[in-house]
């Protein structure tokens, strides 16, 4: 069956989505991401959809389902290299997926993903100091 | 209109031409539609003679100016109609080159006929009603070259009004001038998150200080932009609200929600720069004056 690859990097998971997304793929996406995150312990996952050029609201809602799932996991999620006309559809759906963090590329999700996470740490930090 | 009327009129014209074509600019030029400044009298005098030209070979065939014989004459009208049109005529000094026509034209009918009165009316009435269609093809015309006109200015208008500029690395900022529709704020949002791309800019500067009014409308339309740019990556500053554009969105109930706002565009870009993690500072007053 067809899958979307997830790569492990560092503390990060990486998944670029370069097929059309239909309704399936999108759930084995979310449960493999889920069972990742849970085996490598991740703290961030970056979702690159660069090479989606049609968004439904059904993929929409999938996104911010996922960020919500990782968020409860404890990983942040951001999504990445959104193109102007996904973006447009996906506002005017009335979707504009609050709580997803977004970058406009891979390398600038990265580091807001190393930012999110620094913030965190040292707000643990504070609370048990 | 009989057969017999339409040919004597044809008649009457071919014999006449001359005379007919005389008065007929001779009245133009007389008449308060005339506009000196704009036309001259040898441009009016080859434009009737073509028209009266076109008119006559039109005439042998039938009176309805809808009908093939008659492209050759719409086709001139059409020509002069839009030619006035941009020039800037008003549409009954447009008007007025067809029907002008009329009083040389029955002067010769009266001349010529006043022997037989049913034959004269009956020529009137024929020339009446062909030079009324063909005054209101002209206006038709003039109304549609107007409409262009209209249509591109407006065209234009939404292109220039909607630049997106670069203020520094990561930075751009779109000043929005006039009212925004929902036309204008797909044309706005598309160029602005197309320039975000381009300038893979993270900071985008949205400033109305040049939208006169912002209704509840227009609020949600700037909140579209605001959503659309944070879902590829770019923060949204709105800047350039004034003190009763703030009072308005309170009134009105408008929720700009966690959107960033600020007074001016100087405050927005400072912002911007200080989280860009840049700062201004002046320099030493002894290697500035250098």
């Amino acid at each position: 069956m067809e899958r979307i690859p997830i790569l492990k990097m560092g503390r990060y998971l990486l998944v670029t989505i370069q097929v059309d997304m239909h309704d399936r793929l999108a759930m084995v996406l979310q449960d493999d991401l889920m069972e990742q995150i849970r085996r490598h312990k991740a703290q961030g996952v970056l979702i690159d959809i660069s090479a989606l050029d049609l968004v439904d609201s059904f993929i929409g809602r999938m996104l911010a389902n996922i960020a919500a799932m990782a968020r409860v996991l404890d990983a942040d999620t951001v999504v990445t290299g959104m193109r102007p006309a996904v973006a447009i559809t996906l506002v005017e759906l009335g979707l504009s997926l609050p709580g997803v963090r977004t970058a406009l590329n891979v390398e600038r999700g990265m580091e807001l993903l190393q930012a999110a996470r620094d913030e965190r740490e040292t707000g643990d930090g504070r609370r048990q100091g | 209109m009989s057969e017999a009327a339409t040919s004597r009129l044809r008649t009457l014209i071919g014999r006449n031409e001359k005379e007919i074509l005389d008065e007929w600019v001779r009245h133009q030029l007389t008449a308060d539609t005339h506009r000196a400044d704009l036309v001259t009298e040898n441009d009016l005098r080859s434009e009737s003679s073509r028209f009266l030209a076109a008119l006559r070979a039109a005439l042998e065939a039938s009176t309805d100016v809808k009908s093939e014989p008659w492209a050759n004459v719409r086709g001139l009208l059409t020509e002069l109609s839009q030619a006035r049109a941009r020039q800037g005529f008003s549409p009954s000094e447009t008007a007025m080159f067809v029907f002008s026509l009329k009083q040389p034209l029955f002067a010769r009918i009266r001349g010529e006929m006043a022997q037989d009165p049913a034959v004269m009316a009956d020529a009137t009435w024929t020339a009446s009603l062909v030079l009324d269609r063909l005054g209101l093809l002209t206006m038709e015309i003039y109304q549609k070259g107007r409409e262009q006109v209209i249509n591109r200015q407006q065209e234009e208008l939404l292109e220039l009004s909607t630049p997106v500029v670069r203020l520094w690395d990561n930075v751009v900022a779109v000043p929005l001038i006039g009212t925004l529709d929902s036309a204008r704020t797909q044309v706005v949002m598309e160029n602005l998150l197309q320039e975000i791309v381009n300038l893979g800019a993270a900071i985008a500067i949205i400033d109305i200080t040049g939208v006169p009014t912002v209704d509840t409308l227009v609020a949600q339309h700037l909140l579209k932009a605001v959503a659309a740019a944070r879902l590829m990556g770019a923060d949204c500053i709105i800047s350039g609200i004034r003190p009763q554009i703030a009072q308005t969105i309170v009134h009105l109930g408008v929720d700009l929600g966690d959107v960033t706002t600020k007074a001016s565009l100087a405050d927005a870009f400072a912002l911007a720069l200080k989280r860009n993690g840049l700062t201004v500072s002046r320099i030493a007053a002894g290697s500035g004056s250098n």
